[in-house]
This record gives structure tokens, sequence and C-alpha cells, in this order.
């Protein structure tokens, strides 16, 4: 099966194009665009872990190392394309739209994390691990059914592929034939599970024959393979082609969430030599100095505006107003059935009561 | 007026919101050609076409899944559960999810589904298939619980329930599809979820019910009064939200309840009744409440499904009971 279903790479670790078909759609911009994300959603990433540490945050969920499968596939969608994400896909739902601060919001435990910016078909993070599959799939149904050409990207992780709903999503948008790409970014720990505990399968890409779909295994630290595979697939739901499971194999260097210790389960030497050989954004770095496309300088002011997007969203975040108790008896209903009119306004004169 | 049976009246209330509304499509487990195990869905295909109303694999969570799906994406899905049963395997897309979206996203995305399940015993199905397990869903905050009792009601309710912004159980009775006839309008109407239904009016007691035991309480009822008990008799119809008013009126007035459910006893919806009215009425109560509900055991095998199921020498007893304070 790996050799059925091998990693497929246009860029290999030193930065070398090892698929020359692609090489003509490999513009100068797209590969800035593809950096100036990568950055983004690192420093990001990073500034978050470091604000749980200073408790200014929640617990929060890390993924460093899983950038190119990120920023590659959500380059590839179009602006009316759905995205179905998890709680680790942050980095792909900065890339397609959702701001810094409102993902900041989610991890300050906020609603407003939750709502995407009007028009931006983000579907709130799922937590379940692969109970967005079949909604996915729906979803996807749903354009076919108007006779549009948007497409659903929806994610989910290796431990994901164990589930029911996985099963299900895959089968219900094959027998549709609905446009959707199921991108599985498999960093091949489940928390603290292993893959190899998780399926006897050799790949995850193989699943897709089950289905009768398409299946593909990509170098998910190739953001070069994440973004053309990705695209393609992508093509492939609007033309009327159905659905495709793609396996991005990548890794993410620290813990599932802050609040567990990977060095428990795992030998984090791994991590480093990953870190050294294997890491996404160095290889783009090696693929652009190789190319003649890098500039120290150009790259020093991408990590400078970084810095500062970064830095305003977290003030822009600490300068929001404190979360409205009252606001969580809202948006149960269209309309509030009477319990829950009645509980509001016994919350409310308990809180007045209180402060009074 | 034309007389046709619960079933008739479910098939024509879906009928008339696909004629209205082209959003509204029907999905499930052979509710295509075959129509429905029940024939719920009997001459949708034909009227509809296969884009409309269309077999899923058997899969009750991708069911379930791909009806969110659809509905977040501007579909007005109505999907079949074959049986309530089953509903477990579709847990999370329900209680989870599909009851979660409005409420997660402040609004932005919402779920307007309707899910139909037959429910309920008395049939000689096999195991598995008559569970009544609406509390499930009155415990999962963003869902609303319907439970009608005879034809008219259910196109009533079925329509209002497919005109709803938010995910609607729609639990059918299915000793109860074919059981009697009764006069229901031909043209479309609503009746508003969370409307209680006084079935008959009484001056002793109060006899709360929904769905499969409702004829069953109303005929006994009836029976009563010639042996000198009026009761007043109380059709739900809607669990979530409930009908408050028509309750205390009722409990004020006869100052003794009973509740009957075909669910298990413990944790069922007549115990958060029991618990609103002590909250709201517990003086007015000149006895305390009588349950008579099915037993805290698993649904037993047909052989023996008469005895646990709520009947009629336990409800009479429970009033007698009710009536000696």
């Amino acid at each position: 099966m790996e050799r059925q279903f091998p990693i497929r790479q246009i860029m290999d670790e030193q930065g070398r194009i090892v698929e020359h078909e692609y090489r003509g759609q490999i513009t100068e911009e797209l590969v800035m665009a593809m950096y100036r994300h990568l950055i983004r959603t690192r420093t990001f990433d990073r500034k978050c872990v470091s604000l749980q540490r200073q408790g200014r945050i929640g617990p929060y969920v890390p993924f460093e190392g899983q950038e190119a499968c990120q920023v590659g596939s959500a380059l590839a969608l179009e602006d009316e394309d759905w995205m179905f994400p998890t709680y680790r896909d942050h980095g792909a739902m900065m890339t397609f739209g959702r701001t810094l601060t409102q993902t900041l919001l989610y991890w300050k435990g906020r609603t407003e994390g939750c709502i995407p910016p009007q028009g931006k078909k983000i579907v709130p993070p799922y937590v379940p691990i692969a109970t967005q599959l079949p909604q996915a799939a729906g979803a996807a149904y749903a354009e076919k059914r108007k006779g549009t050409k948007n497409a659903v990207i929806v994610y989910f992780g290796d431990g994901a592929t164990s589930e029911g709903d996985f099963h299900e999503g895959l089968n219900f948008a094959s027998v549709f034939n609905a446009p959707v790409v199921f991108f599985n970014q498999n960093n091949q720990y489940a928390i603290s599970v292993p893959i190899t505990r998780q399926m006897k399968s050799k790949t995850i890409a193989q699943k897709a024959l089950a289905y009768d779909i398409p299946g593909i295994r990509i170098d998910g630290n190739d953001i070069f393979a994440v973004y053309f595979h990705t695209k393609q697939a992508l093509e492939r739901a609007r033309n009327g082609e159905g659905p495709t499971l793609i396996e991005a194999v990548t890794w993410r260097y620290g813990a599932h969430t802050t609040s567990d210790d990977p060095s428990k389960y795992r030998d984090q030497e791994e991590s480093k030599r990953r870190r050294e050989t294997t890491d996404p954004i160095m290889r783009l770095e090696r693929f652009m100095q190789r190319e003649g496309f890098w500039d120290e300088n150009w790259a020093n002011d991408v990590q400078e505006r970084v810095n500062a997007e970064v830095e305003q969203a977290v003030a822009e975040m600490d300068r929001y107003p404190s979360a409205n108790p009252e606001d969580m008896f809202d948006y149960v209903f269209a309309e509030p059935t009477w319990t829950i009119a009645e509980q509001k306004q016994a919350y409310m004169e308990w809180k007045r009561g209180m402060e009074g | 007026m034309a007389e046709i049976t619960m079933i008739q009246a479910i098939n024509e209330a879906m009928r008339q919101e696909m004629e209205r509304d082209e959003r509204v499509i029907v999905l499930g487990e052979d509710v295509g050609t075959n129509g429905g195990v029940f024939r719920a869905t009997d001459g949708l295909l034909e009227q509809f076409g296969d884009q409309r109303v269309f077999d899923t694999p058997l899969a009750e969570s991708g069911i379930i899944g791909t009806s969110i799906g659809l509905a977040v994406n501007g579909f007005r899905p109505i999907a079949e559960i074959q049986f309530l049963g089953f509903v477990y395997q579709a847990m999370d897309q329900l209680a989870a999810q599909a009851a979660r979206i409005r409420f997660r996203s402040a609004g932005r995305f919402t779920c307007p589904i309707v899910v139909r399940s037959p429910y309920g015993g008395g049939v000689r199905t096999p195991e598995l298939h008559s569970d009544a397990l609406e509390a499930l869903f009155t415990h999962s905050p963003g869902l609303k619980v319907v439970m009608p009792s005879n034809a008219y009601d259910a196109k009533g309710l079925l329509i209002a329930a497919i005109r709803d912004e938010d995910p609607v159980l729609f639990l059918e009775p299915m000793k109860l599809y074919r059981a009697f006839r009764m006069e229901v309008p031909e043209e479309p109407y609503e009746i508003p979820l969370g409307k209680a239904r006084i079935v008959k009016e009484g001056e002793d007691v109060t006899i709360i019910s929904w769905g499969a035991t409702v004829p069953l309480v109303a005929k006994l009822a009836a029976d009563m009064k010639a042996q000198g008990v009026d009761a007043e008799v109380i059709d739900l119809r809607c669990l979530q939200p409930l009908d408050i008013d028509t309750i205390m009126q009722s409990v004020e007035k006869t100052g003794r309840v009973m509740i009957v459910h075909e669910a298990v006893k413990t944790n069922g919806f007549g115990a958060e009744i029991a618990a609103l009215i002590s909250e709201r009425a517990l003086f007015s109560l000149s006895a305390p409440i009588v349950r008579v509900t099915g037993y805290d055991t698993p649904y037993p095998v047909p052989s023996v499904e008469d005895d646990w199921l709520p009947n009629a020498a336990r409800i009479v007893e429970g009033v007698q009971t009710l009536m000696r304070y």
C-alpha cells in the first residue's frame, strides 16, 4: 500500500523542485504569499503558547510544524468555498479569512471567536473528532444541488479515521458525489496514541479505495504539494467529479494542547530532528534561496510586519470589552423558550442583587 | 373534510410543505422508492423526484450529519430515523451539533432540520424498535421536541416544525399511525409548537400525557366520567417548548395530577413536569403527584410488553389513589 500510495512531493527537503510540471505555476507572487502566511501562522502560534503560559488565554492547541498543511490548503480555496475546521486548524482559518483577533478570542473562551467575518463560510471549529465529515458532505451536496461551482474542505486528524463518522462522511460524499475535499493532517499522534495503535493500515490515503474515490498521500511539509494537490482536488469537486481524500503526512513539534507534555509519550528528540530536517518554512526558504527569490531584507520585513500584526491583535483582545454572562442565554433558539427567558431574568436579578 | 389516518396526515404535511418551499427535502433510509417502512413518504419520490427525496446509506449519524450540512447551507431537510431506538447512533450529531450551531455561532449559522422518527411500543416490534426516548432530547438544549397523538395535530405540528428555524425532533407514535381516522383539513395549517391541547375538560383530576398514551388516557377519562370522576386530560403535543400555562391552570383547578408516559420513569419528562408543578403550585395540590410510566428497565421483549407499558388498569388505579385525598 505504501507503494500504491507513495508520499508525493513537489519540492524535496532541500527545497529542490522534483515535479517539474508544476514549475510554471510556481510564481514569485505565490511563493511570497505562502511564505508570508507561514511566518504569520507560526508567529501567531508561538505567541499563543506564550500567552497561555502567562494566563492571558485559556488552554491552547498549537499546530507548529503543520503550517504548510494549513496554509497551503487554505490558499487553494476560492472565496466562496466552505471550510469545516477542527480546533487545531486556526492556521487554515486565519489564512482563509478569520482574523487573528477572532482567533485569540476563541482561545480566550469567547463566542466571538466562533463567528467568521461576514460572508466567510468558516463554520465554528469542531471538537468531537470526525463529526464534521458528514456535515461537510451535506454542505457540499447542497452546493451541488444549487448548481454552484463552490466546494468544501474539511479538516481532520489521523485519530479521526477511527471514528464511525469518518467512514459515514466519506461514504455519503462518495454516494452523493459531493464536491468535498477530505483533508487529513496525519501528524501521527492522537494526543499520545501513535498511528500504529490507531490503524493497521499503512496509509490513510488507501482508505479512499473503499469508497471508490481518489486517495492521495502527500508530504504535508511541502507547501507546493499541499497547495497543488488540494487545488486539483477542489477542481475535481467543482467539475462534478466528486470527493477526494488527501492524506498530508506531517508532525506537530509540540504538545497536543498546552495541557499535556509530549515527552511523556514520545521522544522529543524526534521533533528536534524533524525541525532541523523537514521543517515546512525552512524548506520554502531553501527553495527561495535556490531560485534566487530570497531577500534577507524582505524576509525581515515580513517578520516585522507579522510581529506588529500579532501584537496589534493581542492588544485588541486585551481591549475587548469583557464578556457579558447574560449572552449565554441567547441564541439557543430563534426565539427563547420561556424556561430560558425566565432563567435569564432570574440570573439578571440575582446578579443585580450581588452587585447592589 | 377527509377522514385520514395519522400516517396520511404526516405524508400530506410533507407533501404540502415540499410544494410550498423548494428548500424542503426528504432523506433517510428507505424513504425513496419504498416510501418509508411505514409509508410516511409514500409518493413523494414520484411527485418531487430523486433530487428532493432520496434514500441514504444506512447510517444514522451520517443521515443527521449530512442533514446538518444541508441545513447550514440553505436547505430544510426532513430526515427520517427509521425507528427511534436507532437514534443513539446519531446522538452526537443531534445533541452536540444540530442543537448548538446557532448557539456556538451566535446565530451566524442555523440548523432548521426536522428529524422524524416512529417511536413507542405495543405493536410487537423486535428489540430496540419501541423505545420512547424523548427525555434524551428535552435534556439537550437547542432541540425542540414534538409528539403528536392524532392525525389533525400531526399535520399542523409537522408543518410548524418544518417552518421552524431550529432543529425539531418529531416523534411519531407508531401504534397510532393507523389506529383511527379523523377529519383533517385539506389545506395546510400550523399548530404552534408549545401549545398543549385540552382533550377533555374536568374538575377532579388533571391527567397530563403526550403521544402514544393520549388516546388511552382520553378513553379512560370518558369512562371515569360515568363513574363520577371528572378528569381533565391535557395532551402536551410538544415537550420543548412546554405549555406550562395550560398545565398550571389545570392544576390550580383540580389539585390532583397524574402524568402518563411510555418512557421509563426515572428522569422521564414526567419528572420535570412534577418538579415544575411543585415549584409553582405545591400548595394547590391536595395529593402527591402520580406518575404512570414504563418501568425503569430496558424496553422488554414483545411477549411481556403489555405489562410494561402504562395500561388501563394502572392508570385507573392511579386515579383512584389520587381521588382518595
